[in-house]
């Protein structure tokens, strides 16, 4: 592997983003004087919760992301006007079932979109990098963005074998990455391999650095997407599901590695799933999505346990084992189950895209896209009848 | 070993299971490729015994390479058994020539998880049911769309589906394609083979209650294999654990769920992330990953994991224990649990 070339690119690379980045940083002091507006139930929030960290503002604060897609069958609001900031050292669990937008949102974020057919039409998503500076990633050129996702924003996926290269050891994929960041000679970067394949947890790490990736377990090939994610010491990790594919003793090891590295590294995480189990495992924050949309929004112990959206309350039901978790002694006979389906992402309804499904619907709920809601205490739900739905 | 703990593990039913399991070993012989040894074998299911009960569904958990997919194909043949006998109504199917064994193959079904892989995508859902019906020469040329349509009735699916193609249809229908087809023929056992692992949540539970309503009603017996512990508890009666092809521990829901004996089920039950974020419970951390089923370890296979592993578990395979009524734990030190 060329560790020498990928040093002087980063090099090339840097320079480059320096030229552009003072006029970058216009762009984005402009995008955080969107205000916070709270208060009346009625009213539509702008964003839910501020974070109170001292370090000021999120790490990333995202407004009004749309991401359409151009398809034979006709176009696809597959993320239709999302908002949402992430503090420093905060997780923010985005949840839905498949279909909903969370990688849409993610691939925006990281500007790794199918490009022939996905475009972010709308939106803003301010970065705050290493450095302090803000910049709106939706306008980053394609060098901008390279350089945050070596430096700033790591992504981990579902299936770590799509983004292992198969015909390198893993000692040599996480040497490069580690070589990107840190000026090491060869040895060294070999050296400094086995030490990140040993802090992810990996046992013989001295031997398991020359496995390739189709050598290893499920869950050793993620403790190494892990390691290379966090080579960089990163601001924001992107978790796309990287726990979905592994067996509950595994993913409860993947949890773990990611909790304390994140405490050591002190990054945010977005972490995407449709596990309700893991977002009360690791989030602070959590934001439920649905039809490309969020439609609920808070703290995680508020949302789950005193969710607002018929959706949210719907889904919580659906989980074997829910209500009896509210106080019945025997679980009940029949699992809730949500009727429908969820509405074709190609022919959504107008008003709530739930209202189909929902047995509180008026013709209200019809009429238009109900925003979101404040119901207090940093919560909000996209729900015009939520005071009546929560009672 | 498991002929002396067998009289524990039988069902409630105890005069008559529907389908004993006595000894099932099925082992995949790998070629002496380059990297292999010549002669190995990934014992897939090593010396399983157990047994269900008429209109009993029983629950098979354990993590992924533990067995239970290897165990449901054993018993519809759909693999060929190493050892061990199968017994079914009486009849130990699995040393049945092929046309002894084709009555069976109406009695007894099996439900995917991938309904997608499983369908014909040439062929339309009418012709998909209508071929598992006359395979096995159920009802005339006449009546048959007749049956379709009420067994699509029965899974929830309008009869405009039986003109329409499996692509045509989200995950949680084509289930449901897949469950009709299954009870197309009348079966009296069914094998559920992670039937709802691929699902959303709101899906999923729709599927669940579809299971659970077509049991109920017709009076199904079942081994719903799956890796989510909490769709089991939810549906089954009994629950058997499965770890690196052998059985580690077997008993009702209700005991298994509140006071797990085996140190491998306790782990499994410790790791299910809970939707509670008030509950914070012990977290039993298991290390590394499941061996492999080429090389499995000496004794009890779950030693280079377990938190309570002595020198003694490396000796011999732990013979059953029995903890409870009809509840069984193959581990030495179960006086620790
Ligand atoms: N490359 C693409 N081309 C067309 N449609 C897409 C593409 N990627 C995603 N979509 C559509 O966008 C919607 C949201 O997809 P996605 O973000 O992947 O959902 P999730 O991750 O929540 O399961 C879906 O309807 C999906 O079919
Ligand atoms: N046809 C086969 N040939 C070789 N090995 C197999 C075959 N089918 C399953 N195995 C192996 O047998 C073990 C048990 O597999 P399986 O029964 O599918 O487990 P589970 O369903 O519990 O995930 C695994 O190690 C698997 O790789
Ligand atoms: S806005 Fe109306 S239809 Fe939508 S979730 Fe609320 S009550 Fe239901
Ligand atoms: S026999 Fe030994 S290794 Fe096996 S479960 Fe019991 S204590 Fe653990
Ligand atoms: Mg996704
Ligand atoms: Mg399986």
């Amino acid at each position: 592997m060329d560790t020498q070339g990928g040093v002087l690119q980063a090099l090339a690379r840097q320079a480059r983003f320096l030229t552009t980045a003072l006029r970058r940083l216009a762009a984005g002091a402009r995008i955080f004087q969107l205000g916070h507006r709270m208060g009346d139930p009625m009213q539509e929030t702008e964003f839910v919760t501020m974070p109170d960290s001292g370090a000021g503002y999120p790490v990333l604060r995202v407004r009004n992301l749309k991401t359409y897609f151009d398809t034979d069958r006709g176009l696809v609001k597959s993320v239709d006007g999302v908002s949402f900031d992430i503090a420093p050292g905060e997780t923010l669990a985005v949840v839905g079932e498949s279909g909903s937008g969370k990688s849409v949102t993610s691939l925006s974020i990281m500007a790794l979109l199918d490009k022939a057919h996905g475009k972010v039409v709308d939106g803003v998503m301010a970065f705050r990098s290493k450095d302090g500076r803000t910049q709106d990633l939706r306008v980053a050129s394609e060098a901008e963005m390279r350089k945050i996702r070596g430096n700033d924003i790591s992504m981990i996926f579902q299936e770590p074998m799509t983004s292992l290269n198969p015909v390198f050891t893993v000692g040599d994929q996480i040497a490069e990455s580690v070589v990107l960041h840190q000026k090491l000679s060869r040895p060294a970067a070999r050296k400094a391999a086995i030490d990140m394949l040993k802090v992810v947890g990996i046992s013989a790490a001295e031997k398991r650095v020359d496995d390739y990736p189709h050598q290893m377990s499920g869950g050793m090939r993620q403790r190494v997407m892990v390691a290379m994610a966090l080579s960089c010491r990163p601001t924001l990790l992107i978790a796309d599901e990287p726990t979905t594919a592994l067996d509950v003793t595994i993913q409860a090891q993947i949890l773990d590695l990611m909790k304390r590295l994140q405490r050591e590294i002190g990054m945010s995480i977005l972490f995407i799933t449709h596990d309700l189990g893991v977002v009360a495992e690791v989030a602070e924050r959590v934001a439920v999505m649905y039809g490309g949309l969020i439609v609920e929004e808070g703290d995680v112990v508020s949302v789950l346990t005193r969710p607002k959206h018929p959706y949210t309350i719907g889904l919580l039901n659906s989980v074997p084992g829910a209500r009896r978790r509210s106080g019945e002694e025997e679980g009940p006979k029949r699992l809730y189950a949500i009727p429908g389906n969820v509405p074709d992402p190609r022919n959504r309804p107008a008003g709530c895209l739930f209202a189909a499904r929902c047995t509180h619907a008026i013709d209200a709920c019809r009429a238009e896209m109900p925003p979101l809601l404040d119901t207090g205490g940093g919560q909000a739900a996209r729900c015009i009848r939520w005071q009546e739905v929560a009672s | 070993m498991s002929t002396a703990g067998d009289a524990a593990m039988v069902g409630p039913d105890a005069d008559k299971p529907l389908l004993s399991i006595r000894n099932l070993k099925t082992h995949f012989a790998i070629g002496g490729g380059l990297l292999r040894p010549k002669g190995g074998a990934v014992r897939a299911v090593d010396d399983v015994s157990f047994d269900i009960s008429r209109g009993e569904v029983v629950g098979l958990v354990g993590e992924s390479g533990s067995g239970k997919t290897t165990i449901g194909r054993s018993i519809l043949r759909l693999v060929k058994p190493t050892g061990g006998e199968v017994v079914f109504d009486g009849v130990d199917v699995a040393a049945l020539t092929a046309a002894e064994f084709q009555p069976y193959r109406r009695r007894m079904q099996f439900i995917f998880q991938d309904p997608y892989a499983s369908l014909d995508p040439r062929k339309s859902v009418g012709a998909i049911i209508g071929e598992a019906l006359s395979i096995h020469r159920l009802g005339t040329r006449a009546e048959r769309p007749g049956r379709i349509t009420h067994l699509l009735e029965q899974v929830g699916l309008g009869a405009d589906a039986m003109a329409r193609y499996p692509h045509e249809f989200s995950g949680g229908q084509r289930q449901r394609i897949g469950i009709a087809r299954a009870l197309a023929v009348d079966p009296e056992f069914i094998v559920a083979d992670e039937p709802v692992s691929a699902l959303d949540v709101s899906v999923q539970a729709q599927i669940v209650n579809l299971i659970q309503d077509l049991q109920t009603s017709l009076g199904l017996t079942m081994l719903f294999v799956a890796h989510d512990l909490a769709v089991v508890e939810h549906l089954c009666d009994r629950v058997i654990v499965m770890y690196l092809g052998r059985i580690m521990e077997i008993a009702p829901k209700a005991a298994l769920y509140s006071r797990p004996r085996h140190p491998y089920t306790k782990a499994l039950l410790s790791a299910i992330p809970r939707v509670d974020p008030t509950i914070r419970k012990e977290r039993i951390l298991l290390e590394g990953d499941i061996p492999s089923p080429i090389n499995p370890p000496s004794g009890c296979v779950f030693r280079t994991r377990c938190p309570y592993a002595i020198d003694a578990c490396a000796d011999v395979v732990p013979p059953r224990v029995t903890v409870g009524e009809n509840h069984v734990s193959a581990c030495i030190r179960t006086e620790l649990t």
